[in-house]
C-alpha cells in the first residue's frame, strides 16, 4: 500500500475538517472494500478518516414503521438487529448474505452504499425500499442516490450518517452469486407497497444498480412468481465477462425476481 | 502394532500448524535482511528498448536495482527444460532461450524484466512501480491452437511456427486400420482448460550470500530442495553445489507447481551476492498468477471405435498442447509420457496411436500440476467410454467391463506394462458404495422438486513412482529419478530418517516414522523424520508424481534391510547365536525359541561404543541407500459422481461422489483418504469451476480470485470413499501412491454426470452455470423435468 | 505515524505504526507472530482469520491503527497450558494438510461455533461449509475441516 495518514475523529466536525485538510481523503467505514482497492494501489488517497470513532454512528433504532440504521453499522450487526427484524426482515437476510462472516464483521452500510459497487448487494435492497440516506447535510432519496457505477450523489466532503427505511408491505431479495468472487451476479430485490412494486436489480446493469419497469408493472398488478414471465427482460445496458453474458445475466433477471417474490409471500 | 503399516496414526506434525508454529520461508527473518520486488511486463509480448531506473534509485530506502542483462553478463544461465522430447521425423525439439529475468524481449504478462532491493517489502514494491522501461509492443497470440496458424505471431527465432515438437506414440497405420474396420466411431473434441495451481502459500525465498566462505544459502518453497541445488549449480551457474545450501522448510502445499526453480529464486541468490545483503521475496497472489506455472491447457481430437459387441478397435488422439512463453522445467514430459502412455485407460486395446503438438504461446509457463498429462489422458478415455456407451444405447459400466483389462502384466501399445489391479473389483465396489441400483428413483424424486440429476462414472489408471531412471533416461530424461535415504540409529536406540522425499502436506514426518516403526517395533516418538535442507540429507529428487510412497520410503526400507544386517550380526555376535537365529520384534533383538535377547537400544550402544564387536565390523549403525524403481506403478480406480442441476439457472450441485480406489498397499488410511479428498476436489474445481483465461492479446483476464473460481466448502461434498487392493508387485512395501488420483479420475466423472443429467453431451470444462444453461437451451429440457 | 495499543493474546503489544499498516503485518512483522499468514491479496482466502473483539476478521483487511484499545486474539493465543478444543479436533480428524490455512480455518471454526451457541441455532454439516465461504483449503477438500469443526462444536 501506498503511505497513508489515519484519522480517527470523534464527531463530524472534526471528520469533515479532516476530509478539507487532506489531499485526497477516503472515509473508511468498514475497509472491505476500500482496503483491498488500496492493496492492489487501485486507490491512493492521501488520507483515510475512520469514522467508527464518531458517536451514533453505529447506532440502529426503530421510531413508528421505519428503522434508522448507523452508517458504521456492519453488516452482522443489521443482520443480526432485532430492529431491523422488526421493520424489514428482508434487508436483514440481505445483510447476512453479504460476503462471508469475517467481511460481515468489519464492512458497513455506509461504505457499502458509497462505493456503490454494481455488485454489492446494499444498493439493490436500498433502491427497493425507497429508503432515504442522511448525510451531515441532507437527506437523499435511495432514488436519487445511486447515479452510476461507483457513483453517487455525495458531494465532496459529504458523510452519510445513517440510513431511513420504512416497512414495506412485503420484500425478499435473491441473489446468484458470482462463482468466484461471491460478489453478485444478480441481485433482484422485490419490496411491495402502498405505491405498487418496486424491483431494484444489482450485480448486472452497466451502469450499476436500477429499477425495473417492467418487473414493478407486472408485479404492482400481480404480486405473484407467475406475474414475473410475462415481462421481458432486456439484455441491452446489462454487463457482459467471463461469467455471465448481457443474455444469460437478463435471463437471471428474471429467475432471480420469481424466487424473491416467492420468498417474500 | 498399532503405529505400524495400515494404522490411522494422527500426524506428528500438526502440533506446530494448529499452534501457529509453523515455520513457512516468508516466516523467516534474516539479520541484514533486504527485500526484493521484480519489475514486470504489463505486455504479452514486446521488446524491451530501455531500463530508466533513476527514479526508483532515487528513492530512500532503495538500496539498488538490477536487470536481465546485467545478470547475464555475470553469467547466469538460462532456465532448462527437463526433458528433450523429438519430433516424430526425429528431429530434436526447438524450444525458445529463457533468461532469468528478460534481456531484449518479454514473452508474457508478468516477466520479470528488473528486480528492485530496498529495506522494505513497501517500499521495494513501490520503488519496482518507479522504474520506468520503454517497450515496443509486438503482436501476441495466447491460443495454442492460433499460434499454429500461418501468420501467427513468433515468439522464438529459432522455433518456426511456435512449434516446439510434432510427437507420437503408437502405430498410426494400425490404429487407422482398427478405426477403419469399427461397426461404431466415437468422436469427441475436448478442451482440457488451463488451470493455475494456487497452493495457499504463495512463492517465497530468501536468499543469503556469505562473502567470508562465497557461500549461498536459500530458503525456499521448494518441493524438491535437492534438484534445486542441482539445476542452480549446474546451469544456473549460481554457485558450485558444496557452496550452495538450499533449504524448504515447512512448505504450504505445492501440487507441482513448487517443483521448479523460477526465475526470482535464481536472481534473489544472484541479487544478494551483487548487494551484500540478504534478499527475501515472497509473491502475493497476483503475482502468483502470473508467475506460477499454470496447467493443462490441451486441445484434442479424439476418435474410438468399437466392434458390433462393443469391444475397442481402435483409439487415435490429436493433441495441442500449450505449453507458454518458455519451457519449464517437466513441461515437454507432461504431454508426451506423462500423456501418450496412459492411453489404453483401463482397457485391452491393441491399437492405439496419439500425436501431440507442443506450442509457444504468450502465457505463463505451463508444465506439471497435481496429475500432468494423466487428467488430460483419463478426461480423453473416459469421455469416450462413457459418451460410446450412450451412443451405442449401452450401460456406460457394462462397455467398460467388455474391455477391462484382466490379466497382468499386461503391456499396452504405448509403452507401459501394468503390472497390477483389478477393475472389475473397483467397479463394483464403486457401484455398491454408491447405490447405482437405487438411482433412478433418487432421478425421480429430484424430478418431483424440478432438479436434473444426472449420473456418471470415469474409471482411471494412472502412472505412478516415476520412474526407472535408465527407462526415463532413454526417453529424454535429464536426471534419474530414483531416491536416497539415510536411517540413523543413535546410541540411545532412536532414530532419525533422512529423506530425499519433501512433504508440504503429505504428512511424511507421520507415513514415514510408521513404516520404520512396523519394522523394528519402536514407538513413533522416538523416530524422527529429517527433510528438506541440503546440507542435512546427501540427495535426493523431491515430491510430485506420487512418488513419496513408491519410492522415498522403498529408499527407506533398503537402507532399513542393511541395518537390520548389522544388527543382528552385532546380536549374534553379542548373544552368541547365529545370525540367522536373531529376529527383531516390539523393539527387541532376539534369539528364536529362546529366551536369549537384547533390548534394541543395547545393541544401539554396543555398536557406537565398540567394545565388543565382530571381528572386522566398523562401529555405528547409520546406514543410507539409494532405491532406483524398476516400474512405475499403477494406481486405478472406479469414481461416480451424482448430480443434480437446477435447470433454470443451470447451476451444478455435486450431490454425491464416491471413489474407489487401489493403491496398493496403504500405509496410513486417514492421510491416503485426505489425500483423495483433496484430489478429488482439485478434479472438482478444474471440472466446474477453475480456468485460466487469457484475451486475444494475452492479457490475463483471471489474474485474482475474484475471477479466478477456487473450490470453496459449499461447492463440494462430503466423499464417500472405498477401497480395493491389489499389492504393487515391483516394489517391497507393495505401495502404489495416493497424491494425484483423486484429481486425474474425477474430472470425467464430474462432466458425464451433468452431460447425463442434462441430456446434452455438447460441454466444456469448467461447467459453469452459464454454459449448464446455455447447453440446456441448445437441446431443450429433458422430459423428466418438463 | 499513529501510535497504536491493543492486547493482542492477553498481552499489551503497543507500537508507532504507519497508517497503512495491516494487522496481518503488525502481527507477523512487527509481534513476530508468524502463524497469522497471508495467502491472497483480495481478501478471500481466509488464511489471516483472527479474532478482534471476540469476532472473527480478516487481518489483511484491517488497519492496525484503527484497533486502539481492541483485543486481539491469534491462533498463537490460543492453547492455554492445553490445546484449544478446536485444535485438538483439527489434528483428531486430520483437519490439515500442508497447514498453511488452518490458523485461519480455526479462528473462523471457534468463531462460528460460538455465534451459534449464542443464537441457539444447530450447526449442521451444510452450515459449516456455508460458513466457511471465507476460508479456501486447496489440500483437504474440506472434508476433514467440516468434522473437525463438527467435532469441536460438540466439545466446546
Amino acid at each position: 500500500m501506498y503511505a497513508v495518514n489515519y484519522h480517527k475523529p470523534a464527531s463530524i466536525e472534526d471528520a469533515v475538517a479532516a476530509i478539507g485538510g487532506a489531499d485526497e481523503a477516503k472515509i473508511l467505514a468498514g475497509g472491505q472494500t476500500l482496503l483491498p482497492t488500496m492493496k492492489q494501489h487501485l486507490a491512493a488517497p492521501s488520507d483515510v478518516i475512520d469514522i467508527r470513532g464518531i458517536g451514533g454512528m453505529t447506532d440502529i433504532a426503530v421510531r413508528g414503521d421505519t428503522v434508522t440504521i448507523g452508517a458504521a453499522a456492519t453488516h452482522a450487526a443489521v443482520a443480526g438487529s432485532n430492529e431491523v427484524g422488526s421493520v424489514c426482515p428482508a434487508l436483514a437476510a440481505l445483510a447476512a448474505g453479504i460476503g462471508d462472516p469475517a467481511v460481515r464483521h468489519m464492512g458497513t452500510i455506509g461504505g457499502s452504499i458509497a462505493n456503490n459497487d454494481p455488485a454489492a448487494d446494499y444498493p439493490a435492497g436500498l433502491l427497493a425500499l425507497g429508503a432515504t440516506i442522511v448525510t451531515n447535510n441532507r437527506e437523499i432519496a435511495a432514488d436519487e442516490f445511486f447515479t452510476g457505477m461507483f457513483t453517487t450523489a455525495l458531494e465532496d466532503g459529504e458523510i452519510i450518517t445513517a440510513i431511513n427505511v420504512s416497512a414495506p408491505g412485503k420484500a425478499a431479495y435473491a441473489k446468484f452469486r458470482n462463482p468466484a468472487s461471491r460478489y453478485a451476479m444478480v441481485g433482484v430485490f422485490v419490496a411491495k407497497t402502498g405505491d405498487g412494486a418496486r424491483v431494484a436489480v444489482t450485480g448486472a446493469g452497466e451502469d450499476g444498480v436500477f429499477r425495473h419497469d417492467g418487473l414493478e408493472q407486472a408485479l404492482g398488478t400481480n404480486w405473484s412468481p407467475d406475474a414475473v414471465d410475462a415481462v421481458a427482460v432486456s439484455a441491452d445496458g446489462l454487463m457482459s465477462d467471463i461469467h455471465a453474458s448481457a443474455d444469460y445475466r437478463a435471463h437471471l433477471i428474471k429467475v432471480m425476481a420469481k424466487r424473491a417474490v416467492a420468498a417474500a409471500g | 502394532m498399532s503405529e505400524g503399516i495400515g494404522a490411522a496414526v494422527k500426524r506428528k506434525e500438526d502440533k506446530r500448524f494448529i499452534t501457529g508454529r509453523g515455520k513457512y520461508t516468508d516466516d523467516i527473518r534474516m539479520e541484514n535482511q533486504a527485500y526484493g520486488a521484480f519489475v514486470r511486463s504489463p505486455h504479452a509480448h514486446a521488446e524491451i528498448r530501455g531500463i530508466d531506473a533513476t527514479a526508483a534509485l532515487a528513492m530512500e530506502g532503495v538500496i539498488a536495482v538490477h536487470t536481465g542483462p546485467e545478470l547475464k553478463e555475470d553469467g547466469i544461465g538460462d532456465i532448462i527444460t527437463g526433458w528433450a522430447i523429438h519430433s516424430k521425423d526425429g528431429n530434436p525439439m526447438n524450444v525458445g532461450a529463457w533468461n532469468p529475468m528478460a534481456t531484449a524481449r518479454v514473452r508474457h504478462v508478468g516477466e520479470p524484466v528488473a528486480i528492485v532491493i530496498a529495506e522494505s517489502q513497501a517500499l521495494a514494491r513501490l520503488a519496482a512501480e518507479a522504474v520506468e522501461v520503454d517497450y515496443e509492443e509486438l503482436p501476441a497470440v495466447a491460443a495454442a491452437t492460433r499460434a499454429l496458424e500461418d501468420g501467427a505471431p513468433l515468439l522464438h527465432d529459432n522455433v518456426p511456427g511456435n512449434l516446439i515438437f510434432d510427437w507420437e506414440i503408437g502405430d498410426e497405420a494400425a490404429a487407422d486400420a482398427g478405426l477403419a474396420g469399427a461397426a461404431h466411431i466415437t468422436e469427441l473434441d475436448i478442451v482440457n482448460n488451463r488451470l493455475a495451481p494456487n497452493a495457499i502459500e504463495p512463492r517465497s525465498a530468501i536468499a543469503v550470500y556469505n562473502d567470508i566462505d562465497d557461500h549461498y544459502t536459500l530458503y525456499t518453497t521448494s518441493q524438491n530442495p535437492h534438484v534445486a541445488r542441482l539445476v542452480l549449480s549446474a546451469f544456473y551457474n549460481v554457485a558450485p553445489e558444496h557452496k550452495l545450501r538450499v533449504i524448504a522448510p515447512d512448505v504450504g502445499g505445492g501440487f507441482g507447481s513448487k517443483i521448479y526453480i523460477y526465475p526470482e529464486e535464481i536472481t534473489c541468490l544472484w541479487a544478494s551476492m551483487k548487494t551484500g545483503r540478504s534478499v527475501k521475496w515472497t509473491s502475493d497472489r497476483s503475482e502468483a498468477f502470473m508467475t506460477d506455472a499454470h496447467a493443462r491447457d490441451h486441445v484434442t481430437k479424439a476418435r474410438m471405435g468399437f466392434d458390433a459387441d462393443g469391444k475397442i478397435v481402435g483409439l487415435k488422439v490429436n493433441t495441442v498442447a500449450n505449453i507458454g512463453a518458455y519451457a519449464s522445467l517437466f513441461a515437454t514430459a507432461t504431454p508426451t509420457y506423462l500423456y501418450g502412455t496412459l492411453l489404453s485407460g483401463q482397457y485391452d486395446i491393441t491399437n492405439v496411436y496419439c500425436d501431440v503438438k507442443a506450442v509457444h504461446t504468450n502465457t505463463v509457463p505451463v508444465d506439471a500440476y497435481r496429475g500432468a498429462g494423466r487428467p488430460e489422458a483419463t478426461f480423453v478415455m473416459e469421455r469416450l467410454m462413457e459418451t460410446a456407451a450412450r451412443e451405442m444405447g449401452m450401460d456406460p459400466a457394462e462397455l467398460r467391463r467388455r474391455n477391462f483389462i484382466t490379466e497382468f502384466p499386461h503391456q499396452t501399445p504405448v509403452i507401459m506394462t501394468y503390472d497390477s489391479g483389478d477393475f472389475h473389483a473397483l467397479l463394483e465396489k464403486g457401484q455398491a458404495a454408491a447405490d447405482v441400483a437405487g438411482f433412478a428413483a433418487r432421478k425421480a424424486e429430484a424430478a418431483s422438486r424440478g432438479k436434473l440429476r444426472g449420473i456418471g462414472y470415469s474409471c482411471y489408471i494412472e502412472a505412478c513412482g516415476i520412474a526407472p531412471s535408465k527407462a526415463v533416461g532413454s526417453l529424454g530424461a535429464g536426471v534419474g529419478l530414483w531416491e536416497s535415504a539415510e536411517v540413523r540409529v543413535n546410541p540411545v536406540g532412536t532414530i532419525e530418517i533422512l529423506t530425499g522425499s519433501h512433504a508440504h502436506g503429505q504428512g511424511h514426518e507421520t507415513t514415514f516414522a510408521q513404516v520404520v516403526s512396523d519394522r523394528f517395533g519402536l514407538p513413533m516418538d522416538n523416530i524422527t523424520i529429517v527433510h528438506g535442507d541440503t546440507d542435512k540429507v546427501q540427495m535426493g529428487m523431491g515430491t510430485y508424481g506420487s512418488r513419496s510412497g513408491a519410492v522415498g520410503m522403498n529408499a527407506i526400507v533398503k537402507a532399513m534391510d542393511k541395518v537390520e544386517a548389522k544388527v543382528k550380526k552385532i546380536a549374534a555376535h553379542t548373544l552368541e547365536a547365529s545370525e540367522d537365529d536373531i529376529v527383531i520384534e516390539d523393539g527387541e533383538v532376539k534369539v528364536a525359541g529362546t529366551d536369549k535377547k537384547m533390548a534394541w537400544h543395547e545393541v544401539g550402544l554396543a555398536a557406537y561404543t565398540a567394545h565388543n564387536l565382530p571381528d572386522g565390523m566398523e562401529p555405528g549403525l547409520k546406514e543410507g541407500a539409494f532405491y532406483d524403481p524398476t516400474n512405475f506403478t499403477f494406481p486405478s480406480g472406479t469414481y461416480i459422481c451424482e448430480v443434480e442441476v437446477d435447470p433454470e439457472t443451470g447451476v451444478v450441485e455435486i450431490v454425491q461422489f464416491t471413489a474407489a480406489d487401489d493403491f496398493g498397499t496403504v500405509i496410513n488410511p486417514m492421510i491416503v483418504e485426505g489425500q483423495v479428498h483433496g484430489g478429488v476436489t482439485q478434479g472438482i474445481g478444474q471440472a466446474l469451476l477453475e480456468n485460466v483465461v487469457y484475451d486475444e492479446d494475452g492479457q490475463l483476464i483471471t489474474g485474482s480470485y475474484m475471477d479466478y473460481c477456487m473450490p470453496r466448502a459449499d461447492d463440494v461434498p462430503s466423499y464417500v470413499l472405498e477401497h480395493s487392493t491389489t499389492v504393487a508387485p515391483s516394489n517391497p512395501l507393495g505401495v502404489k501412491g495416493c497424491g494425484e488420483a483423486g484429481a486425474i479420475g474425477s474430472p470425467p466423472a464430474v462432466i458425464n454426470a451433468i452431460t447425463d443429467a442434462i441430456g446434452n453431451n455438447n460441454l466444456t470444462m469448467p461447467a459453469t452455470p452459464q454454459k449448464v444453461w446455455a447447453a440446456i437451451q441448445e437441446v431443450g429440457l429433458p422430459q423428466a423435468a418438463e | 505515524m499513529t501510535s497504536v495499543t491493543m492486547t493482542v493474546n492477553g498481552k499489551a503489544a503497543s507500537g508507532d505504526v504507519p497508517g497503512e499498516t495491516l494487522l496481518s503485518d503488525f502481527l507477523r512483522e512487527h509481534l513476530r507472530l508468524t502463524g497469522t499468514h497471508v495467502g491472497c491479496d483480495t481478501s478471500q482466502c481466509g488464511a489471516c482469520v483472527v479474532h478482534v473483539d471476540g469476532k472473527a476478521v480478516k487481518s489483511c483487511t484491517v488497519l492496525a491503527a484503527s484497533l486502539d484499545g481492541a483485543e486481539v486474539t491469534t491462533v498463537e493465543g490460543l492453547a492455554n497450558g492445553e490445546l484449544h478444543p478446536m485444535q485438538v479436533a483439527f489434528n483428531e480428524n486430520h483437519g490439515l494438510q500442508c497447514g498453511f490455512c488452518t490458523p485461519g480455518m480455526i479462528m473462523s471454526g471457534i468463531d462460528m461455533i460460538n455465534r451459534y451457541k449464542a443464537e441457539g441455532k444447530e450447526l449442521t454439516d451444510d452450515a459449516i461449509r456455508h460458513e466457511l465461504e471465507g476460508n479456501i483449503c486447496r489440500c483437504t477438500g474440506y472434508h476433514n475441516i467440516v468434522r473437525s469443526i463438527k467435532d469441536a462444536a460438540a466439545s466446546m
